[in-house]
């Protein structure tokens, strides 16, 4: 919402004059409104600050209601004017309600209990400390009239998005008219330096030596090593191939809901550990289940238009994306329909069937960080998985990582005594027996 | 000429294959293994498809009334606006309470020994509450600056009045657009954030 208005200002600012003038003249007003707030405070009551009032809706009100779709609460956009007109009720009862719903309930107002039905009896918040002045400035940022930000938006992340593409496109195309010109000269100056040398009456000689290949055989040194060069050429590539069967290090599916740990991890800063809960208490780094991802997306529906222009570069709609949740997890816009569907994540990170990993054992226990390896996570926009996790790399973790000791009671005996056998100031995770067979296999 | 000819034959061909095995490796998709069968368990891994389960899906709930090992206590208040009010007015935080006696026999500990540890709750907060509720419970977390969540009271909030009841209530059942904690944070845990909370609402009021 808040990028739209920054990017009409963006626009507006190609006509500086108008932008002064309204400066100036929002100046004057404020001015005004606070002489008149000196003089008149009944008047101003009538009036509301609509700019107050968004921050006081979005501070207390916006947990439950949206401006144009309901959620926990009805939608209200032009409440005051749809409750006058439909209702016939005053701000008086707006403020009463507002202050203590409970209360005007218990009264046995009729609406107040209508509504308290309508809505599944969820009882609303009491804001005592609103005053009537912050209520009628709410009620002016209600009645603000709906902004029509999409066109804007919608044309300014397109050309946002486009203009580096079409960049490299005409990089790479000019990069290949260059080399067909070079081709095509140096072809055109071999024919005229053919033409003058027949011209000239030269004849160009071509020696009839032995082929480059009988000679090659006669040359048994030059046989031999490169035969030497070959063997140890074919038998490096050949290692290299049968060493990295089984690693699926950058493996990167395509999962079958696009969800951008940039953006969460990355962007908002979410703790790893608020949606991987488990990998404290567990062996396994759970797989969310989708009732994590509605504790956020029950209020984010859409993303924000900059976020919805990022997308573009990566060719997703985070709009639809989110939807797909909705649908797998059977929720309707308020509430949820019952009827959900398993998402089918593909599993990234596999270790064989005969080796042992516990997560919370190196979460919680020896406090390594997520991304140590799981690679820059937060900047991932496609999850891949940036460790071989073969054995060789566990192994060698275990032989450079030093011990957490410090304030560890558990390890105070056992560090002493093992430091003792080892001669060392710090323990190293294999000096622990970090590198036991049946710590792993078995 | 013949010889140049055989020649190219020979490069394109080998460029081919080169160009076949590059290509042949693709990050979409697993890489081959050995010996699958010594890589994928014969047991039932984590969230695996099954046909041995009428929905296809490994993971199952735990049959009706099934309860948790250890240390276990039911929360039995419903989430009703009744019950909310209830746990509100009467819901105490046990860690608070003295340690029972027959576990001051077993393990030999003063029954009085503190413990409510801010040293456990501060972290749990932080990293499931803070995004919201921000680092000082003030309401202004990092989702809430972003504009990603709107609307999240400050815990010194005058309409709402949390208590400890109310504040576990909470993160049990989840409140409006705020969901259930209750799978993320056991018993425990729980308790240990309720006493988090309760000092930052105390910082707060200062």
């Amino acid at each position: 919402m808040k990028k739209s208005y920054q990017s009409l200002e963006v626009n507006s600012t190609n006509n500086m004059k108008q932008v002064i003038y309204r400066n100036l003249t929002s100046k004057i007003l404020y001015l005004g409104f606070i002489l008149l707030f000196t003089f008149s405070t009944s008047l101003i009551a009538q009036e509301g600050d609509a700019a107050n009032g968004k921050s006081l809706f979005n501070a207390n009100c916006a947990a439950c209601h949206k401006l144009d779709r309901d959620m926990t609460g009805p939608m209200l956009r032009n409440v005051e004017a749809r409750l006058a007109e439909e209702e016939g009720l005053d701000r008086a009862w707006i403020n009463a309600w507002i202050k203590n719903s409970a209360g005007l309930i218990k009264s046995g107002d009729t609406y107040a209990n209508k509504v308290y039905n309508e809505w599944n009896q969820t009882a609303m918040t009491a804001f005592p400390q609103l005053s009537d002045q912050d209520i009628s400035d709410i009620l002016a940022y209600t009645a603000q009239p709906k902004p029509e930000p999409v066109v804007v938006n919608g044309g300014g992340g397109e050309v946002v998005s486009k203009e580096p593409g079409v960049g490299n496109n005409l990089i790479l195309g000019a990069l290949v008219v260059l080399f067909g010109l070079l081709a095509l000269a140096l072809i055109l100056v071999r024919r005229t330096l053919n033409r003058f040398a027949e011209a000239k009456g030269l004849e160009v000689v071509k020696e009839k030596g032995t082929p480059i290949w009988k000679a090659f055989i006669q040359n048994q040194f030059l046989v031999l090593v490169s035969a030497i060069f070959l063997l140890l050429a074919s038998g490096y590539f050949v290692y290299g191939y049968l060493m990295q069967v089984g690693v699926d290090q950058g493996y990167e599916p395509v999962q079958p809901i696009h969800y951008s740990h940039r953006i969460h991890a990355g962007d908002n800063a979410i703790d790893c550990k608020y949606c991987h809960s488990s990998a404290r208490v567990s062996k396994h780094s759970g797989i969310p289940s989708l009732n994590i991802c509605m504790n956020c997306h029950k209020a984010i529906a859409n993303v924000a238009p900059e976020t919805l222009a990022e997308g573009k570069e990566y060719g997703v709609d985070y709009d639809a994306e989110i939807q797909k949740l909705y649908d797998a997890v059977g929720w309707d816009g308020t509430g949820y329909t019952g009827e959900s569907k398993p998402v089918k994540w593909i599993r990234i990170h596999n270790l064989p069937d005969f080796a042992y990993f516990n997560h919370s054992q190196h979460v919680s226990v020896a406090g390594v960080e997520c991304q140590t390896c799981h690679g820059p996570v937060e900047e991932m926009e496609i999850m891949y998985q940036h460790a071989p996790l073969t054995m060789g790399w566990c192994i060698n973790c275990h032989r450079e990582t030093n011990v957490k000791v410090k304030d560890n009671e558990y390890y105070t005996k056992i560090h002493e005594e093992l430091s003792k056998k080892y001669g060392v100031d710090q323990l190293t995770a294999a000096q622990m027996g970090g590198l036991e067979c049946g710590k792993c296999h078995y | 000429m013949h010889i140049n000819m055989k020649t190219s034959l020979k490069y394109s061909l080998a460029l081919v294959i080169l160009v076949g095995f590059v290509s042949c490796q693709k990050n979409s998709r697993p890489n081959y293994q050995y010996m699958p069968n010594m890589y994928e368990s014969v047991g039932y891994e984590a969230y695996q498809e099954s046909d041995a389960f009428a929905n296809g899906i490994e993971a199952q709930l735990p049959a009706e009334g099934t309860i948790p090992r250890g240390d276990f206590m039911p929360y039995e208040i419903e989430n009703t606006n009744a019950g909310y009010d209830y746990a509100k007015a009467n819901l105490t935080n046990p860690l608070a309470d003295p340690i029972p006696l027959d576990i001051v026999d077993s393990i030999k500990v003063d029954p009085n020994t503190p413990r409510v540890d801010y040293s456990v709750g501060g972290p749990l907060y932080s990293i499931y509450c803070g995004i919201c509720h921000g680092a000082k419970g003030d309401g202004k977390g990092k989702l809430v600056q972003r504009e990603k969540i709107l609307g999240v009271p400050s815990y010194d909030d005058a309409g709402r009045a949390i208590t400890t009841g109310s504040i576990y209530h909470v993160i049990y059942y989840g409140k409006n657009t705020m969901g259930s904690y209750a799978n993320q944070l056991n018993e425990h845990e729980r308790w240990q954030v309720v006493a988090y909370v309760e000092k930052l609402k105390a910082d707060l009021e200062k």
